[in-house]
């Protein structure tokens, strides 16, 4: 199959990019946009470090081909802060030790963020069930908790 | 003390939580190509041919075999057995063979396929029974990497003097240590300016090593620079010296930077795990439950190849009787061959196994003796001025018996114990279980290791006013560049934001040692501590710097010092403390420098319509000297507790001809956030003497304990005591299915 024009907006910012039509969303993100904030940690839409929003709703970047988001609105960790003032999820993260070696966090911050859009003020179940389509291998997932459960007292 | 003990933000924060850290795969190079590595499917065989289909442009790939290796094809590290790349040999699936190279990666996958190996097969050995009767040699003259012997006492006297005696046996399975992040490397190799290699790793000087030996270079002709890495585990140790080899051969062989990414499935497929093993007890107690005599067959399976395994086995060994006084142990201790890919190291490093049977054990024995689980370890637990099973006399204020009794405490565990005792009975499917375990770890080193490593650490001022560490010791998530900082900051009394870590690049940074066993905040953290205690000295004596100052005259001062004399640089060398000593030869003496001490207690439900146990709540108690950074430590134990969780009941390694079949995450069940109950993590501190502000280490001590009480606590709500993990609702069933027919 030939490359074709991807048009659509990223972090804000309208692109056209030429690529082969099934090139995975997340090679799209990483090889040509150099948006290497999100990871890769299986390839088959079982850890979640992959996640980005598409149109707004939290998918797994490493499950969708390039041409489904033609003419569509991509946000990535790095469109996250604005400028230098973190979201206040980020921030969390930051002070509650919710990242330690940080391959997950970038995943994992878009999906506590996608969780506070739906329900600013989550019970801990509803964290642990919300945040469990992305795994970390470091935190035993506690310090991840207190940093959503802080965030949505800010 | 103003940065010891405080929840300082740690150094890389910022750049992990937007997305700008660049690991491994983040990084490329204009011209790159990428590596892929073909291995073999066979378990044991001879390689006769190497087929390259029809529909691939050959002449297009850079191609690597046994052949165009310029030194030595072994991976330097232990022995010299394993070869970078099979020499007609194969030992084991998933053996390397072949490394292609191709700028266009999908055309390489597809190269891949297309290449098959014809091996003669020869028959192979697949677990510990088969490897000890010896079905056949598949390695030295016996089948044995390593044995060793540990004796105490006369345990041949005990077994008549015995009022009871106790048998058992326990199994623990291979586990995955299931960083987020797969291995990589990048290379450039030529024989100009030699071999570097950037890389996601623990040991950047193992890596270094191994190089030397691979490319026959000498030492400054090899650089390795470690990247930001996402998580490690143990599983980023040795393995990598392996990857930073095949991507630097494809890279020496074709003239461009290669860069060699392993996918998941490949991670898991290829890469070590945890060493799975087979241990035999035989108890004899007192009718009051003293604990007479321990005699423990230890056996862990190593693989196809000895890697770490002799150091693995070691640390097992030396834990097997666990913190109790015991005056007779033997214990034989055996690492042996099989044909699966090497196992190797992971966090606890042989400890998890030998502690998870004895604990299991010592449950068995209190069943018999009508002893509480608790009691029958408070009349056993080891005091301060008895001796270890290795006769190391302990000198630490050892508080086993506090720690149990707080960890009663904290976890309810006599309310809820009778709680559910009678919840049980009324409910015919849900049935709730609390148990626990106590344990140690000994930090650093075993033995002569670390006198032998003679650590080196640096430090120096830069031009900004600063203070820049030196060290290969490596941040893998673990907190080594936050609680680094926050020593030096302490002994030097300035700002935490003074604080600057080098990148670990073997050709800026002196060989801090390997960053595994616990030992990076104990042993390398003094370093640092003694190293910041040179610069003021220096910077004193210059008379740059007052008796007292503030955060900016130090950084004047250091400036001042520059300005005249161009460089502020010390290094500073492990010393072993004098009081420290030990013997190879009979393996006796002061195993460790310093243990951390635990209880721990956990609270399981399980489901008999599924046979799925869950943890509901954990409250991990432990002793660990003085703790450096709250929220970190805490963090380092949540996530061990997790994955001894896994360890326990998830994470089964599924074999066939000796190659892990669920090679995917989504058949190698790890715990996700809706699997882990409320972890509760609680610290005693009694200052260690010889570590950086009294700490020691705790990275690997959680591993030890969280499968043996979530066993103990799955006796405790269905009387079943299973003896081996992981506990999968598969293994659950099969339990109880055969304890109703027997009963
Ligand atoms: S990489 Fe996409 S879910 Fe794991
Ligand atoms: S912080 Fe390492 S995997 Fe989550």
């Amino acid at each position: 199959m030939k490359k074709v024009d991807i048009f659509f907006t990223i972090n804000g910012v309208k692109k056209t990019v030429s690529a082969h039509p099934m090139k995975r969303l997340l090679d799209l993100l990483r090889e040509e946009l150099e948006l290497t904030g999100t990871k890769e940690g299986c390839g088959e839409g079982e850890c979640g470090a992959c996640s980005v929003f598409v149109e707004g709703k939290l998918v797994n970047s490493c499950l969708i081909p390039s041409l489904q988001v033609q003419g569509c609105e991509v946000k990535t960790i790095e469109g996250v802060a604005d400028g230098e003032q973190l979201h206040r999820v980020q921030e969390s993260f930051l002070k509650e030790g919710g990242a330690q070696c940080g391959i997950c966090t970038p995943g994992m911050i878009m999906a506590a963020i996608a969780l506070l859009e739906e329900n600013s003020e989550p019970s801990y179940e509803e964290i642990q069930e919300g945040l469990a389509g992305n795994l970390c291998r470091c935190t035993g997932y506690t310090k991840i908790f207190t940093s959503v459960v802080k965030a949505c007292q800010k | 003390m103003r940065w010891i003990g405080k929840d300082v933000p740690r150094k890389e924060g910022k750049d992990k939580v937007t997305g700008a850290s660049r690991y491994i795969d983040d990084i490329t190079f204009p011209d790159m190509l990428y590596g892929v590595t073909v291995r073999s499917e066979t378990s044991r065989g001879i390689l006769q041919r190497t087929v390259f289909e029809e529909g691939i442009p050959w002449e297009e790939f850079t191609q690597v075999t046994c052949k165009d290796i310029p030194g030595n094809n072994y991976v330097a590290l232990i022995e010299t057995d394993q070869p970078y790349l099979a020499d007609g040999k194969i030992n084991h699936p998933l053996e390397a063979v072949l490394l292609l190279a191709h700028p266009d990666k999908y055309l390489l996958q597809e190269a891949r396929r297309k290449v098959s190996l014809e091996v003669d097969p020869l028959p192979p050995v697949y677990d510990i029974e088969e490897s000890l009767n010896q079905k056949e040699i598949v390695w030295g003259k016996d089948n044995v990497f390593k044995e060793y012997l540990l004796e105490k006492g006369d345990i041949d006297q005990v077994w008549e003097k015995a009022d009871h005696i106790i048998e058992g046996e326990y199994k623990t399975g291979a586990q995955e240590q299931l960083y987020i992040e797969t291995n990589g490397i990048v290379a450039v190799a030529n024989p100009e300016e030699g071999v570097t290699v950037w890389g996601s790793l623990q040991c950047p000087y193992y890596v270094h090593k191994a190089l030397m030996a691979l490319f026959d270079l000498p030492a400054d002709k090899i650089r390795v620079i470690q990247t930001t890495t996402g998580g490690g585990f143990g599983g980023k140790e040795e393995y990598p010296s392996m990857i930073a080899g095949h991507a630097a051969l494809l890279a020496w062989k074709s003239g461009k930077p290669v860069k060699l990414i392993y996918d998941r499935l490949e991670d898991l497929a290829a890469t070590t795990k945890r060493h799975p093993s087979l241990t035999r007890h035989k108890m004899a107690l007192s009718s009051e439950g003293k604990i007479l005599g321990m005699e423990i067959d230890f056996v862990l399976d190593g693989g196809a190849y000895a890697t770490l395994s002799s150091v693995v086995l070691s640390r097992g060994t030396i834990h097997a009787a666990g913190p109790y006084l015991c005056e007779n142990v033997r214990v034989r201790a055996r690492v042996v061959a099989t044909n699966t890919p090497p196992h190797g190291a992971f966090r606890g490093f042989g400890a998890p196994q030998s502690i998870f049977a004895l604990e299991r054990h010592l449950d068995k024995a209190a069943l018999q003796l009508n002893l509480s689980k608790e009691e029958l370890r408070r009349r056993n637990f080891i005091q301060e001025g008895q001796l270890t099973a290795t006769g190391q006399v302990i000198n630490e204020k050892v508080s086993l018996a506090d720690l149990m009794t707080k960890a009663m405490e904290k976890s309810d565990f006599q309310k809820k114990k009778e709680q559910f005792h009678s919840e049980n009975k009324k409910n015919k499917y849900i049935k709730r279980g609390i148990g626990l375990s106590s344990f140690f770890h000994g930090a650093g080193f075993t033995g002569s290791g670390e006198a032998y490593l003679e650590s080196m650490l640096g430090m120096e001022a830069t031009k900004e006013g600063k203070i820049r560490i030196l060290s290969a010791s490596t941040e893998i998530g673990q907190g080594t560049n936050t609680i680094f900082s926050q020593i030096a900051a302490e002994a030097l009394g300035i700002e935490y934001d003074l604080i600057e870590i080098s990148v670990p690049d073997t050709a800026l940074v002196p060989n801090s040692g390997p960053t595994v066993a616990s030992r990076t905040c104990m042993i390398v953290g003094k370093l640092v501590e003694s190293a910041a205690i040179q610069v003021k000295e220096i910077l004193r004596q210059s008379g740059f710097l007052a008796s007292t100052y503030s955060s900016s005259e130090f950084s004047k001062a250091c400036q001042s010092y520059l300005d005249k004399f161009s460089q502020l640089r010390v290094f500073s060398k492990y010393k072993q403390p004098t009081n420290i000593k030990w013997d190879d030869q009979t393996y006796r003496g002061d195993a460790y420098g310093a243990y951390a001490w635990a209880v721990y207690v956990a609270e399981i439900k399980i489901d008999l319509r599924t046979y799925e146990t869950t943890v509901e709540d954990f409250v991990a108690l432990q002793e660990v000297g003085k703790v450096i950074h709250p929220t970190l430590a805490a963090g380092q134990i949540e996530g061990g507790v997790a994955q001894g969780i896994g360890y326990g009941l998830y994470e089964k390694v599924v074999w066939d001809k000796g190659q892990m079949i669920n090679n995917q995450m989504t058949n190698y069940i790890m715990p996700t956030s809706a699997d882990i109950g409320k972890i509760r993590v609680f610290f005693e501190e009694a200052p260690y003497a010889h570590g950086p502000a009294g700490a020691k280490g705790i990275g690997e001590l959680p591993l030890d304990g969280v499968a043996p009480a979530i066993s103990s606590a799955i006796e405790n709500a269905i009387g079943l005591d299973i003896p081996e993990i992981p506990v999968t609702p598969e293994t659950l069933h099969e339990y109880w299915v055969s304890r109703k027919v027997n009963s």
